[in-house]
């Protein structure tokens, strides 16, 4: 599957939102104008505050909400008109939703009965979910006597072991404690990997979208705000909410004062700061420059930096690995600076008046949100 | 744990009490509390709900009538043998006229008479008679003379009923709530068939009772599902439509079904009205048993639906997405998933519709007539009515609760009280 994290080798587009709109009560839409396109064995996310849509997309292609404009495509068929039980599509839900009356493995021969499978195949195919989520020998066990972490594979087992076309994944992990949810984010994306099935996954949760995502789509107001990989995303964010939404990042307000090229000058508080014209309406325009917290220096060398600012130390967090510095810079009290647990590192004290710089190539100069 | 039962030796705590006794300290004031909080119910229903049972099992088989008014009979019949095919002697007869003439004096022997009348037709009259004339008899011959007042005291039957049911507990309340009698000779038998009434009474309280709680289930279950997935706005509207009639009183339901159904009533005048049936077929509704199940199950039917709505309430709707998602059509998602989750509310729903209709007394007495009355009907009329008898009475409700008991168990067995939830 490695090859599909470029998005380069496989191109035809195995699931397709085409114009899709949705308004609950008419007066309001939830989606604006949806258009997507997910490549067969794909791992996309949708990712988004709650309220972005993203659950309302994934409840169209499962079938529960109809589309109020627009048409969905699966395998280059229309499917909104097909009921969701015709769609062929595994679904995880982010409370399990295993029936509590059957057992494990009557969880999973559920989909093998209501398709008229023969018995010895769905023996087997419910042999091979429970050894793949490693369950081998809780089938005959209820539910609800197993712990969320083994619900949670069961759900997932239950949504494989039919080979759907598809699989969504309805923010799975939210229920889990920190630890298990990482632990199962590497299960859920080995699996993927193994079976190659292309997985419809929606999660608020940044640090999951971009661990398990060949591509993550981000929504907000019900609107993607960008679709790019995990890497493209943190950093060649296309405009502010993605850059504030994704990852920590420090905001620049300022004017354009002129461009060129790629490049452009900002005027902001207390001087001005060259940076990549990303997402401007030309000089004179307000932007938001983003800037991420490890690529700022402090104290730099001469020469090392184009851009070079007075701070003030205001307050600083030690968090083992790097140093959390919170600083005045420009105006901006909310400034953050990691500075690296590494040997020779400066050594702070809040208060203490500094210089930070940094490369015009990290300073990205987005859209201004009003 | 593990390590006391390795050394064998008891945990103490820091300073050396034992681990129990410091934890039974601790926990002595909340649960002294607990105890004080319930303490008031305790008692309030300790005083009317368990003494009262036990009363009413007390006085189905107790039987200190004949001995406390006839007190010289029963200890003179004693020594009579009531196999010997001989009348009593002299002195059995003394001991009754002497008796009767207390009872006489004291009133008290129109009970003994309506005690020994429900055994034997004809005894209340006996003693009512004798016992006007009783107190002349002063000298021997008593057998001569009584039987000379009436003759049926030369019927042996007559002793050996006294002589029976002369001591301190009897089955006779029993046999007659189960349809059975004494022969004369003491044995027992079935009561003849056109003298049955309990059994058949029983027999049909149960069936009523079982076919209320099956029309309940059926009209509750579509009800419940709607108030359980419908926005909250709709589904409160429909809980207040539900709960209405808890706010009205029974009697005011009641009798409105009765302005719906009679012969005079809103239906048929409608039935009438649109040419459907004659004027003079109009169909008889009310006083019959279709008359108590329409009133019961509309009266019933929200101990049916909130019990159901309650568990249906707590299936998420994921259970269904999941199911159709996996394939299912919507019926298989609801057959197949949904209604075996809320079979711990169709069977608290039913045991408890069930157990409600099988002791419901008001409605059928009302609306239930002669073929729609209930056993409780009976019961009622046993305690409060002409023909007070309340040992049968007694008797009729203990194999009421016998009978419930025994559903309960049986419900325990198959579906499990753990797994009923009532809210």
């Amino acid at each position: 599957m490695a090859e599909h994290v470029t998005g380069q080798v496989n191109t035809d587009h195995y699931v397709r939102f085409v114009d899709v709109q949705k308004s609950y009560d008419g007066e309001t839409l939830v989606v604006k104008n949806l258009n997507l396109e997910i490549e067969r064995g794909e791992f996309l996310t949708m990712l988004g505050p709650s309220g972005s849509g993203k659950t309302t997309c994934l409840m169209m292609l499962a079938g529960f909400e109809p589309a109020t404009h627009g048409e969905i495509f699966l395998d280059e068929n229309p499917i909104n008109n097909v009921a969701p039980h015709k769609r062929d599509i595994g679904m995880v839900f982010q409370n399990y939703a295993l029936f509590p009356h059957m057992t494990v493995a009557e969880n999973l021969l559920f989909p093998l009965q209501v398709r008229g499978m023969n018995k010895s195949e769905q023996a087997r195919r419910v042999k091979n979910a429970l050894d793949m989520v490693e369950l081998g020998a809780f089938g005959g066990r209820r539910p609800a006597q197993l712990s969320g972490g083994q619900q949670q594979r069961v759900a997932v087992a239950r949504a494989l072991v039919f080979d759907p076309k598809l699989v969504l994944m309805d923010e799975p992990l939210g229920a889990l404690d920190k630890q298990l949810r990482e632990q199962m984010q590497y299960e859920i994306k080995h699996i993927h990997e193994k079976l190659g099935v292309t997985v419809v996954y929606v999660t608020h949760d940044q640090s999951e979208a971009l661990t398990m995502s060949n591509r993550i789509a981000v929504f907000n107001d019900g609107v993607v705000q960008q679709l790019a990989a995990p890497d493209a995303l943190y950093e060649a964010p296309e405009n502010a909410f993605v850059a504030q939404f994704i990852g920590e990042n420090n905001t620049l307000s300022g004017k354009v004062s002129s461009v060129n090229g790629s490049t452009c000058t900002v005027d902001i508080e207390g001087g001005s700061t060259t940076a990549l014209a990303v997402n401007i309406d030309g000089i004179g325009s307000a932007t938001s420059m983003s800037l991420r917290p490890e690529r700022v220096t402090v104290n730099p060398p001469n020469g090392q930096c184009p851009n070079l600012f007075d701070a003030r130390v205001q307050e600083l967090i030690y968090l083992g690995d790097h140093m959390r510095t919170r600083m005045s810079v420009c105006g901006n009290d909310e400034f953050i600076v990691k500075i690296p647990n590494a040997a020779g590192h400066v050594h702070l004290v809040p208060g203490a008046n500094v210089k930070v710089g940094w490369q015009t190539e990290d300073c990205r100069a987005l859209d201004s949100p009003s | 744990m593990a390590q006391a039962e390795m050394t064998g030796d008891m945990m103490r705590t820091a300073d050396g009490v034992p681990l129990k006794l410091a934890l039974e300290r601790a926990l002595f004031r909340s649960r002294l509390r607990a105890v004080m909080l319930v303490a008031p119910l305790f008692f309030f229903l300790l005083i009317t709900f368990v003494l009262p049972i036990f009363d009413m099992l007390f006085r189905s088989v107790e039987n200190n009538i004949v001995a406390d008014i006839l007190p010289r009979t029963v200890v003179a019949i004693e020594a009579w043998d009531e196999t010997s095919g001989e009348l009593p002697g002299e002195a059995v007869f003394e001991a009754i006229v002497k008796d009767m003439a207390d009872g006489k004096r004291d009133k008290t022997l129109g009970r003994v008479a309506r005690r020994l009348n429900f055994e034997k037709s004809g005894m209340a009259s006996l003693f009512r008679k004798s016992g006007r004339k009783a107190p002349k008899i002063t000298e021997a011959p008593y057998r001569e003379q009584l039987l000379k007042i009436d003759k049926r005291w030369s019927d042996i039957d007559l002793w050996k009923l006294i002589k029976r049911e002369k001591g301190a507990f009897t089955k006779s309340h029993f046999l007659a709530a189960a349809d059975m009698q004494y022969t004369p000779d003491g044995s027992i038998e079935m009561r003849p068939e056109n003298r049955q009434i309990y059994t058949n009474l029983f027999g049909r309280t149960l069936w009523l009772s079982g076919l209320i709680t099956v029309l309940c289930l059926l009209l509750a279950y579509p009800v419940a599902y709607l108030l359980a997935t419908l926005p909250l706005r709709t589904s409160n509207l429909l809980m207040v439509l539900v709960l209405l009639p808890f706010w009205t009183s029974l009697l005011v339901r009641t009798t409105s079904w009765i302005a719906l159904l009679q012969t005079q009533g809103v239906i048929n005048d409608l039935l009438v009205g649109i040419g459907l049936i004659d004027d003079d077929s109009r169909l008889q509704m009310i006083h019959n048993q279709f008359g108590t199940v329409v009133a019961m199950t509309h009266i019933l039917l929200p101990f049916m639906i909130l019990p159901l709505y309650s568990v249906m309430k707590t299936i998420p709707p994921s259970y269904m997405r999941a199911a159709r998602s996996l394939g299912a059509t919507p019926f298989t998602a609801f057959v197949k998933i949904y209604m075996p989750n809320t079979v711990a509310g169709v069977g608290a729903g039913s045991i408890l519709v069930f157990i409600l209709a099988i002791g419901y007394y008001i409605t059928p007495a009302l609306v239930g007539g002669r073929t729609g009355s209930l056993i409780s009907n009976f019961i009622a009329s046993f305690i409060s009515g002409s023909t007070q008898n309340w040992g049968l009475a007694a008797a009729l409700g203990v194999m009421l609760l016998a009978i419930v008991l025994v559903l309960y168990f049986l419900y325990d067995k198959i579906v499990g009280i753990n797994n009923m939830k009532l809210g």
